[in-house]
């Protein structure tokens, strides 16, 4: 059994939930390699080559594969995957985006968002906003598989001696094309990788009142994330959405501030291990999954908590 | 330009749902149903295309039980021209959906499928890009804004980092995100009016089209519950216990 994870990365660096993603191709078991498909992406392949449990790292640079259009890319993968038993990615946009046409050319199911390795051929995964958890056994030849990081602890970053091999296949469709991006620029640690996450929704009531939790997340080294409500009232943008149609993160502490806890936003934060929620309304449903509950005015809680901190 | 928009019948999104206790599965009996919320936006927008004169004509077509007759006359009511409903009481999971839509499209040449980004019972978000991979389409998915340009397609996509804007030949498939559009109600003499629009019936079996189930789900179970915590009564209170006792600060 060998398995292929696709690399997460932006050219310049390894995304941390390929790290993740490795740990669960290790539960399941066989060699691993890693893809490596961009453009100048030398310095990715060589850190996945120096990730713990990874054999071989498949490194292919064309131009087609810049800015991962799923046209180019996934041919690319299922060619190369047709020797593999299971081809993996993380469950991030770019995983979502080219896996299940991956699968689609190799007429196989994919398996969306995988929290647990029961065997090389089970899984569990999250349905209904992950109000039920389904198992699920798969009779493909390849697997095609994305994997919800926060559901698996990452592999260590370094330890690993593996060879890397350029591929020399080029897939270009053309019949699309990368034309810009705006990305959100922050100092603070990324969402779904952060320890700590403090998010705010309606009870924010504005954009400008999220500088009281912008302080109180640099003094604690948390990642800002945001429920619907607040985005869709343009608070903050929608990257920081945290929820079933938004980020999952399962951090170590996740403080829920004006958040009222409907099911859409339980969906992306309820593996947190501790979960604090600060609501005008006791009868907020946030309250009954929060470990500790504060009711409280949070304009008044906010600023108190950031000068303890 | 034709459009051709997908839409499932799911339970509600208010729904607290259940799982049965032979964990077979979730319990749908006496449910509420409705269409599902990316699917509405993605109607929403190809009827906002043909409002603006964009698209010619707009086709919804959904899979499953004749029970998706209902659904299919919502997106009709919300301003769609006509309606396939390809029957079918099998499972049909995302590759069977995705082949049967293939099927449909090659009879209908739309130069645009609009579907959902995922529809909020499997979670899987799998469909629009498989059906884009089969028919050898470019693909949008998480769409929040279209532009057309000419002969092709500009789509902004909400990614982890922000957004993204690709340039998309035709035909393509595009998946809607929340932030697409505002879907609008439908009013009650549209609701009339969708009785009378035609809707065809096709049997999933005469599409020729393979749509077995490659997985099986073993079972269905409840999450791990969480603990019920504690309400504390200050800010100098919450901090102690997230000190002390979780030792998370």
């Amino acid at each position: 059994m060998t398995i292929l994870v696709i690399a997460e990365h932006d050219n310049k660096v390894l995304a941390p939930a390929t790290l993740n993603t490795v740990a669960a191709a290790a539960k399941i078991g066989g060699d691993i390699h890693v893809l490596v498909a961009g453009q100048g992406a030398g310095a990715v392949a060589e850190a996945a080559a120096k990730i713990a449990g990874v054999s071989k790292v498949l490194n292919a640079d064309n131009a087609a594969y810049a800015h991962q259009l799923p046209e180019n890319v996934a041919p690319l993968v299922a060619e190369l995957g047709k020797g593999y038993s299971h081809i993996l990615a993380a469950a991030t946009s770019n995983g979502k985006n080219i896996l299940p046409r991956v699968a689609a050319a190799l007429d196989v199911d994919q398996i969306s968002e995988i929290i647990s390795v029961e065997s090389a051929d089970t899984f569990k995964r999250p349905i209904y906003a992950g109000n039920a958890i389904a198992t699920v056994q798969s009779n493909a030849a390849v697997k095609v598989i994305t994997v919800r990081a926060t559901g698996f602890d990452p592999v260590a970053a370094v330890g690993g001696s593996a060879s890397v091999e350029s591929v020399a296949a080029a897939h270009d469709a053309a019949i699309s094309s990368f034309v810009g991006e705006e990305l959100a620029k922050s100092d603070r640690p990324e969402l779904t990788a952060a320890k700590i996450v403090v998010s705010g929704g309606r009870g924010m009531q504005n954009g400008d009142n999220f500088k009281h939790l912008y302080a109180l997340a640099d003094k604690l080294g948390a990642a800002v994330g945001a429920s619907r409500a607040a985005v869709d009232a343009g608070f903050v943008p929608n990257d920081m959405q945290v929820g079933q149609t938004g980020k999952i993160v399962a951090p170590q502490l996740y403080i829920a501030v004006g958040i009222s806890g409907a099911i859409q936003h339980l969906a992306g934060m309820k593996d947190s291990k501790v979960i604090v929620a600060i609501n005008k309304d006791e009868e907020a449903p946030i309250f009954q999954v929060a470990d500790y509950g504060l009711v409280a005015d949070l304009f008044e809680a906010i600023p108190e908590l950031e000068k303890l901190v | 330009m034709k459009v051709l928009v997908a839409v499932k019948r799911v339970v509600d999104y208010n729904v607290k749902i259940r799982v049965k206790s032979d964990k077979s599965g979730v319990d749908l009996n006496n449910v509420k149903f409705s269409m599902n919320p990316f699917d509405e936006i993605a109607v929403e927008e190809a009827v906002r295309l043909k409002e603006q004169g964009q698209a010619s004509e707009v086709v919804v077509v959904s899979l499953g039980s004749a029970s998706c007759q209902e659904t299919l006359r919502t997106a009709l009511a919300m301003g769609a021209d006509r309606a396939i409903l390809v029957q079918s009481d099998a499972e049909l999971q995302p590759l069977a959906v995705a082949k049967l839509l293939h099927a449909v499209a090659e009879r209908e040449q739309p130069q645009l499928i609009i579907l959902g980004k995922q529809a909020i019972d499997d979670d899987c978000n799998q469909t629009g890009q498989m059906l884009a991979q089969l028919g050898n389409w470019s693909q949008g998915t998480f769409a929040s804004k279209l532009a057309f340009d000419g002969d092709s397609l500009q789509v902004t996509r909400e990614v982890d980092g922000g957004l993204e804007t690709v340039q998309l030949g035709l035909p393509a498939v595009v998946t809607s995100d929340l932030r697409l559009n505002e879907p609008r109600y439908a009013s009650l003499p549209n609701i009339m009016k969708a009785k009378k629009k035609p809707l065809e019936v096709v049997e999933a079996h005469n599409l020729g089209v393979d749509i077995a189930p490659r997985l099986s789900t073993l079972k269905v179970e409840e999450p791990p519950v969480r603990q019920g915590g504690i309400k504390v009564g200050s800010v100098a209170e919450l901090m102690a216990k997230l000190q002390n006792d979780a030792k998370v600060i």
